[in-house]
């Protein structure tokens, strides 16, 4: 058997990896490509800020655009002070028991429930039971449930990552147990706090099946937390499906990854932001 | 001198395995009493029973007293305790944010606002650390950029900041450089007019430098207790001759 010197291994390890890489930057390229192709021509102002005619055929896709921001907002909202509180009550004011592993594991299988799942949930709870209806607040609600245990576990890690050093400090300068958690751990994990909102939020945006059960898919523009709503991608997904305009539905994905890279952009700028503040 | 902390029949044990063996010792109003012996002693647990930061450690276990002006520590709200026993630790641990922020981080816990007194607070804690005249332009830059030594007497700046009467230090000067012990011995004697200390170290001649009274400690009981002279140079337990001529330890 002859043996392959360290060197070149080396450079065969490091071809193997890069052709990996490559290969994973290929696909989303042209994933991104393709859609852009197909749908850039669309992107009109009077296709982004105008109303919808003839159910998506023609006109434009404000609504859709609002809804998209309602409810994305309206589930972070709801699910980062649950998700939050849950990490921190997890982390800092229980000890590791029975009890905290079936939390922990009720949230990791709160993670891997499809969310069509999520979907028939929130339309027999919130939009039956609760007499909601289909709207932005059965919607939020049931996106907030979604993407609870994303936040519950990066926030848990987040928190978990603080070094415990740092808490002593705090606490032999006289701090009490709750002036340690918002002065010295909340700070310090907050950039892993927010990747999970961020992809809490990114989710939320993306989604359709749970929003096409709760909310329901009106072309009208949403004036209150009652009323029915249709987001850019349950949008894209009618458009597509029914067969209506195909340009539209992909003007309408060109925009909907837009928003999603810009999301996760702004999040990096302000995690890096934050990072160098505290260094 | 009155007796500032008291510790009687006090004994400790992880997990059922005895850390500290029916310690008897007082520390004294501002003096400086050294707590010496070789690692394993249950000099941290000791300290760290005293200002109750070992509250926090599942499977620590401890009977007997330890009174703060005659009143139990347990009977004490930790954080009350924690404001009048500051503790150094053995690796200085600046807290992330400014040298500012640092000193002002217990004031600020306990509600003081006003920018005035803070500045005032802050020059006051450095002064006594003797890291004024070096961070005095740039105590809005990171405390994480100071060198060992200066971040060490940054967390000291930022323990005398809250006023506490007993100041606990934990090897405080472990891992530093000869000059930068000596600025914190320094600055430990000029505040001892001041202040209470407790110093465990592992320097035996740190311990002759700086203290009023030497206690030494061994596999968790407390051997003898003394002068400085007495411990080093006529010690009555002959282990304690071993340790500080360098047989054992």
């Amino acid at each position: 058997m002859t043996i392959i010197k360290p060197a070149v291994w080396q450079k065969v390890v490091w071809a193997i990896l890069a052709l990996l890489t490559l290969g994973t930057l290929v696909v989303l390229f042209f994933i991104i490509g393709y859609i852009t192709s197909k749908g850039a021509g669309s992107l009109t102002p009077e296709f982004l800020f105008g109303m919808p005619e003839r159910m998506g055929k023609e006109g434009g896709i404000l609504p859709t655009i609002i809804a998209t921001v309602y409810l994305a907002l309206l589930a972070v909202l709801i699910a980062t002070p649950l998700g939050v509180g849950t990490a921190v009550f997890l982390t800092e004011y229980t000890r590791e028991s029975a009890l905290t592993r079936v939390i922990r594991f009720g949230a990791d299988a709160l993670a891997g429930v499809p969310s069509i799942i999520f979907g028939l949930f929130g339309f027999i709870l919130f939009v039956v039971r609760m007499r909601m209806g289909w709207s932005i607040l059965s919607g939020g609600l049931s996106l907030a449930f979604m993407i609870l245990p994303t936040i519950i576990r990066t926030s848990e890690e987040a928190i978990r990552a603080v070094p415990f050093n740092l808490r002593e400090v705090s606490l032999s300068l006289g701090g009490t147990r709750s002036q340690t958690i918002t002065r010295v751990v909340l700070p310090n994990a907050l950039p892993g706090i927010l990747t999970g909102i961020i992809l809490g939020l990114g989710r939320s945006v993306a989604e359709t099946a749970v929003v096409i059960f709760t909310a329901g898919s009106s072309l009208l523009i949403p004036k209150s937390l009652f009323d029915p709503a249709r987001t850019m991608a349950v949008h894209f997904y009618i458009l597509a499906r029914e067969g209506i305009s195909m340009p539209r539905a992909y003007g309408t994905a060109v925009l909907l990854i837009v928003s999603i890279l810009a999301i996760n952009a702004v999040a990096y700028l302000l995690m890096y932001r934050f990072t160098r503040k505290l260094r | 001198m009155p007796d500032r902390i008291v510790i009687e029949s006090l004994s400790a044990s992880y997990d059922g395995h005895p850390v500290l063996r029916d310690i008897n010792l007082t520390v004294q109003d501002k003096e400086v009493l050294s707590i010496i012996g070789p690692a394993h002693s249950g000099k941290t647990t000791l300290l760290r029973l005293v200002n109750r930061l070992a509250d926090t450690e599942r499977g620590l276990r401890r009977t007997g007293r330890i009174a703060l002006d005659g009143r139990e520590v347990r009977e004490i709200d930790a954080d009350m305790l924690r404001r009048r026993i500051g503790l150094i630790f053995a690796t200085p641990v600046p807290l992330p944010g400014t040298i500012y922020d640092n000193v002002a981080y217990g004031p600020r816990l306990h509600r003081i606002t006003s920018r005035r007194r803070l500045e005032g607070i802050v020059e006051r804690g450095l002064r006594q650390a003797f890291l004024w005249d070096e961070v005095k332009d740039r105590l809005d830059t990171s405390a994480l950029r100071l060198s060992g030594g200066q971040q060490q007497r940054l967390c000291i700046a930022r323990t005398l900041a809250v006023e506490p009467e007993v100041i606990l230090l934990d090897e405080p000067c472990s891992g530093l450089d000869p000059i930068s012990t000596a600025q914190i011995e320094r600055a430990m004697r000029q505040l001892v007019a001041q202040y209470t200390f407790v110093l465990v170290t592992n320097n035996t001649k740190q311990a002759a430098r700086v203290s009023d009274r030497v206690a030494f400690f061994l596999s968790g009981e407390l051997v003898e207790c003394g002068t400085p002279s007495q411990i080093f140079t006529t010690p009555r337990d002959k282990r304690t001759d071993d340790y500080v001529s360098g047989r054992i330890g």
